[in-house]
C-alpha cells in the first residue's frame, strides 16, 4: 500500500513538475476540441442551384422560391436549356440542377403527381446526399403550403407519389440538425481515449529507457502494484480531462446536457481502464518510446476510425461492425452522445460500459503477465 | 534474518546471448562482510554476472546462494536483502535528491528516517543538495545519490556494478573510502571494476574475462605476487631526443631475445620475460634488457626489477589464460 501511494505520488510529481508535459496534457487536446469541433461538420451552407424551368408557371416559381427562401440554395443559372444547364454543373457553376417539367402547375392542380428532377453532382457523396436531404425537405415544405392552399386529396396524391423525395423528417434530440453537439462529444471521448493511452504507453517505456524500470525491478514491488501505480494517476487524470471537455462543450459550444453529466463520468472511470491498460499492453512489447509510439499511433488510428465517431458504423461492412463491438473507444463515444444529447439511463448504456469492462478485464491481466521483471 | 554479515556462494553460473557466451561457468565464493572485487576490462561479462545476482536475469546454468537464499528460487525474499546499483545511473533525474530516497525507502516499505543510519555517511555528502534534480548532479554526487538509494532498505549485501566508471579521479576515491566504511558495518559488497588501482583496495579479487574467471580469486597482494614470470620496468631515451620514444623502445624490447612481452606502464616500460619469475631471473632479464637496449644505441638506459602488480598479471593471464 505504502510502495503504491509512493508510486502515484512520483508520477503526480513528475507530471506536475514537467512544465512541458503541464501543457502538453491540456492545452493541445482542447484546442483540438475547440477547432475541430467546428471543422468537423457535414453540413452544406450553400447550394449553387441551375433552374430549367419548362413550366415558368406561377407554381413552378413558387417551387423556386421554395428552394432560396431557406437561404441553403441559390439560383445562379435560370435556362431554358438543358444542355446549359449540365454544363454549368460540369464546370461545377452549379452544384445541382433544378428541373421542373411542363405542364407541372396543370399536374398539381389537377391532383396528378407531379416531377421534378434533381441532378446533383456527387463527387462528394456525403455532401450530395446532404443536399438531396435539403432538397427534399424544401419538396416537403412546398407540399405541405400547397395543401394549405389546395383541396387535401390533391396534395396528398403529390405528395404520395415521390417515393424517395417525399420525406418528412423530424430530428429527435437534435431538432436543429446540428453536427457540433455530437461531433464535439465524439472528439472529447476520443481525446479522451488518446491521452490516456498514449500517457500510460510513453511512460513505461520512458522508464525502461533511462533504467529506472530496471531499478524498480530489483524492488520487492509486485508487477500489479506497479501496473496499478502506473494507472491510477493517468485514470485521475482522464477524468480531469473529461471534466475540461465537458465544460468547453456545455459552455463554449453552448450545448445543453439532456442527461446526467455525473453518469458519463461514472462511465469514463469504468471506460479508462481499458485504455490505459491497452497503454500499459503496449509499453510491455516496446523498448523505447520511439516504438511505444508507433504501436500507439497504430492502434489509435484503428480505433478511432472503428469508433463511429467520424462515420456511423451502421454504414461500415459486417467485419467492420464486429470489430467495432469490441471497439471500447465506440462504446464510450456512443454512451456520452447517448447520455449527454438524449438522455439515456444507466440501464440504457449498461451494454456500452458493460462492453468496455470486458475490453478491460481481458486487456490488463495480458499486462499483468506479459510485463517481466526479469529478462531472459 | 541471521545477524552475521551475508555470504555468497556461486557454482557455475552461465549466461549465453544468442551466440556470445557472456558468462561460462563461472564460480567464486565471498566470505561474509567482505569487500569483493570483480576486475576486468569492459564487455568481460561484469554487468551480466552483476544482473544475474540482482535477480534481473535468470542464469542458463549454474547456481547461487547469496545470504543463505537461491538465487532464482527464493528472488523475492532475497530482493529485500540486496542493494544492486546498475553501472548506468538509473535514478529519477526529474526527482530531488530528497525525493529519489524517500521514494527508494518507500517502495522497498521503510522509510528514510530507518535507513537514516546507515546511509547517513554518504547521505551526509549530498545532502546539501538534498533538494536539486538528480539529473543536475555532478556524476560523483549522482553515484553518492545512487548508493544511497541501494541502502536506504538496510540490505545485508550490496552488488555495485561499475560505480565509478565516469567519475572524477576524486571522487572516486572518496567513494571507495565509502565502501571501506561499508565493509566495516558488516554490509557484504560486490564490486566490479575496470580500474586497476581501485582492486587494491577490494579484500579479494576475481579477475575476469570473456566471460570466464582467470585464476581462483585471492587477496590482490597475493594475486599479484603470483606473477609467474620475471618482471622489469625500463626506461630509455634516444640519444638527442627531448622525450622518451615509446614506440621505438617497445619495438627493441619487442625483438629483444628473453623477452615474451612488453607494455607502457605509465612512465615506464614493463618487460615480462620468458620463464618462472625469481630474484635470479630478474636480474637475468635486466641484464639482458640492459645490454640490448645498450647496443641498440639507446641512451639513459634505466632498468629495475619490480614488485608485478594486479595489472601485470592481468595482461600476462589475458596473453596466456592457462597460467
Amino acid at each position: 500500500m505504502r510502495a503504491l501511494l509512493a508510486l502515484v505520488r512520483k508520477e503526480i510529481v513528475q507530471v506536475l513538475r514537467d512544465r512541458v508535459m503541464r501543457i502538453q496534457i491540456v492545452l493541445p487536446p482542447m484546442v483540438q476540441l475547440l477547432l475541430l469541433a467546428q471543422v468537423m461538420t457535414f453540413e452544406v451552407k450553400h447550394t449553387n442551384l441551375a433552374v430549367v424551368d419548362f413550366d415558368r408557371s406561377t407554381a413552378s416559381a413558387r417551387l423556386v422560391e421554395a428552394f432560396t427562401s431557406t437561404g441553403r440554395f441559390g439560383v445562379v443559372l435560370d435556362t431554358p436549356s438543358p444542355a446549359r444547364a449540365d454544363d454549368a454543373l460540369l464546370r461545377r457553376q452549379a452544384g445541382a440542377v433544378l428541373a421542373i417539367p411542363e405542364g407541372f402547375a396543370r399536374d398539381l392542380r389537377s391532383g396528378r403527381a407531379p416531377t421534378v428532377q434533381l441532378v446533383l453532382n456527387a463527387e462528394d457523396g456525403a455532401a450530395a446526399g446532404v443536399v438531396q436531404g435539403y432538397a427534399a425537405n424544401v419538396l416537403a415544405g412546398f407540399a405541405r403550403a400547397e395543401a394549405a392552399t389546395s383541396p387535401p386529396a390533391m396534395t396528398q396524391r403529390f405528395v404520395r407519389a415521390r417515393p424517395g423525395v417525399q420525406v418528412e423528417t423530424r430530428r429527435l434530440f437534435n431538432p436543429t440538425g446540428a453536427y457540433r453537439p455530437s461531433m464535439a462529444l465524439g472528439l472529447l471521448a476520443s481525446l479522451v481515449s488518446i491521452i490516456g493511452i498514449l500517457l500510460t504507453s510513453q511512460n513505461i517505456a520512458r522508464e525502461r529507457e533511462i533504467g529506472t524500470l530496471e531499478q524498480l525491478n530489483v524492488t520487492p514491488l509486485t508487477r500489479s502494484t506497479f501496473l496499478l501505480g502506473k494507472m491510477l494517476p493517468f485514470w485521475a487524470l482522464g477524468l480531469l480531462e473529461l471534466a475540461l471537455g465537458l465544460l468547453i462543450v456545455r459552455y463554449g459550444f453552448g450545448v445543453a446536457f439532456v442527461g446526467s453529466p455525473l453518469l458519463v463520468f461514472a462511465a469514463a472511470a469504468l471506460y479508462l481502464p481499458a485504455v490505459l491498460g491497452l497503454g500499459l499492453l503496449i509499453s510491455t512489447a516496446a523498448q523505447t518510446q520511439q516504438q511505444a509510439m508507433f504501436l500507439t499511433f497504430f492502434a489509435l488510428v484503428t480505433m478511432l476510425f472503428l469508433g463511429g465517431i467520424f462515420t456511423p458504423v451502421r454504414s461500415m461492412p459486417a467485419w467492420a461492425q464486429a470489430v467495432a463491438a469490441c471497439n471500447p473507444v465506440q462504446h464510450f463515444a456512443e454512451t456520452i452522445r447517448a447520455v449527454l444529447l438524449r438522455g439515456a439511463t444507466a440501464r440504457e448504456v449498461a451494454g456500452h460500459l458493460a462492453a468496455t469492462v470486458a475490453f478491460g478485464a481481458v486487456v490488463l491481466p495480458l499486462a499483468v503477465l506479459r510485463y517481466r521483471k526479469t529478462a531472459d | 534474518m541471521p545477524n552475521a554479515p551475508a555470504s555468497v556462494a556461486v557454482r557455475g553460473l552461465s549466461k549465453r546471448f544468442g551466440s556470445v557466451e557472456a558468462l561460462a561457468d563461472v564460480s567464486f565464493d565471498v566470505a561474509p562482510g567482505e569487500l569483493f572485487g570483480i576486475v576486468g576490462p569492459d564487455g568481460a561479462g561484469k554487468s551480466t554476472l552483476f544482473r544475474l545476482l540482482a535477480t534481473l536475469l535468470l542464469p542458463d546454468a549454474g547456481t547461487a546462494t547469496l545470504d543463505g537464499l537461491d538465487l532464482v528460487r527464493d528472488y523475492r525474499a532475497l530482493r529485500l536483502r540486496l542493494g544492486y546499483m546498475p553501472g548506468r545511473f538509473s535514478l529519477y533525474p526529474d526527482l530531488t535528491v530528497a525525493e529519489n530516497l524517500a521514494f527508494f525507502a518507500d517502495v522497498f516499505g521503510t522509510t528514510v528516517a530507518e535507513g537514516r543510519a546507515i546511509v547517513e555517511p554518504i547521505y551526509a555528502q549530498i545532502e546539501p543538495f538534498a533538494h536539486r534534480r538528480a539529473g543536475a548532479l555532478s556524476g560523483g554526487m549522482k553515484q553518492k545519490l545512487a548508493l544511497s538509494c541501494a541502502l536506504v532498505h538496510r540490505p545485508r549485501l550490496l552488488l555495485l556494478d561499475e560505480p565509478t566508471t565516469g567519475v572524477d579521479a576524486v571522487s572516486r576515491a572518496e567513494f571507495w573510502d565509502v565502501l571501506a566504511t561499508l565493509r566495516d558495518s558488516g554490509i557484504t559488497t560486490l564490486v566490479s571494476t575496470p580500474y586497476m588501482d581501485e582492486a587494491a583496495r577490494c579484500d579479494r579479487i576475481a579477475l575476469v574475462q570473456d566471460g570466464r574467471l582467470l585464476g581462483p580469486p585471492d587477496t590482490p597482494d597475493a594475486v599479484a605476487r603470483a606473477f609467474p614470470a620475471p618482471l622489469v620496468e625500463v626506461r630509455a631515451q634516444r640519444p638527442g631526443a627531448a622525450t622518451m620514444d615509446r614506440v621505438a623502445l617497445l619495438a627493441a624490447l619487442r625483438h629483444t631475445p628473453g623477452v615474451a612481452r612488453a607494455e607502457i606502464f605509465g612512465d615506464w616500460m614493463h618487460v615480462t620475460g620468458a620463464g618462472s619469475s625469481g630474484p635470479s631471473a630478474d636480474e637475468h632479464l635486466a641484464a639482458t634488457v640492459r645490454d640490448a637496449l645498450v647496443a641498440a644505441g639507446f641512451a639513459d638506459v634505466d632498468v629495475r626489477p619490480v614488485a608485478p602488480s594486479v595489472e601485470d598479471v592481468f595482461l600476462h593471464r589475458m596473453a596466456r589464460p592457462d597460467v
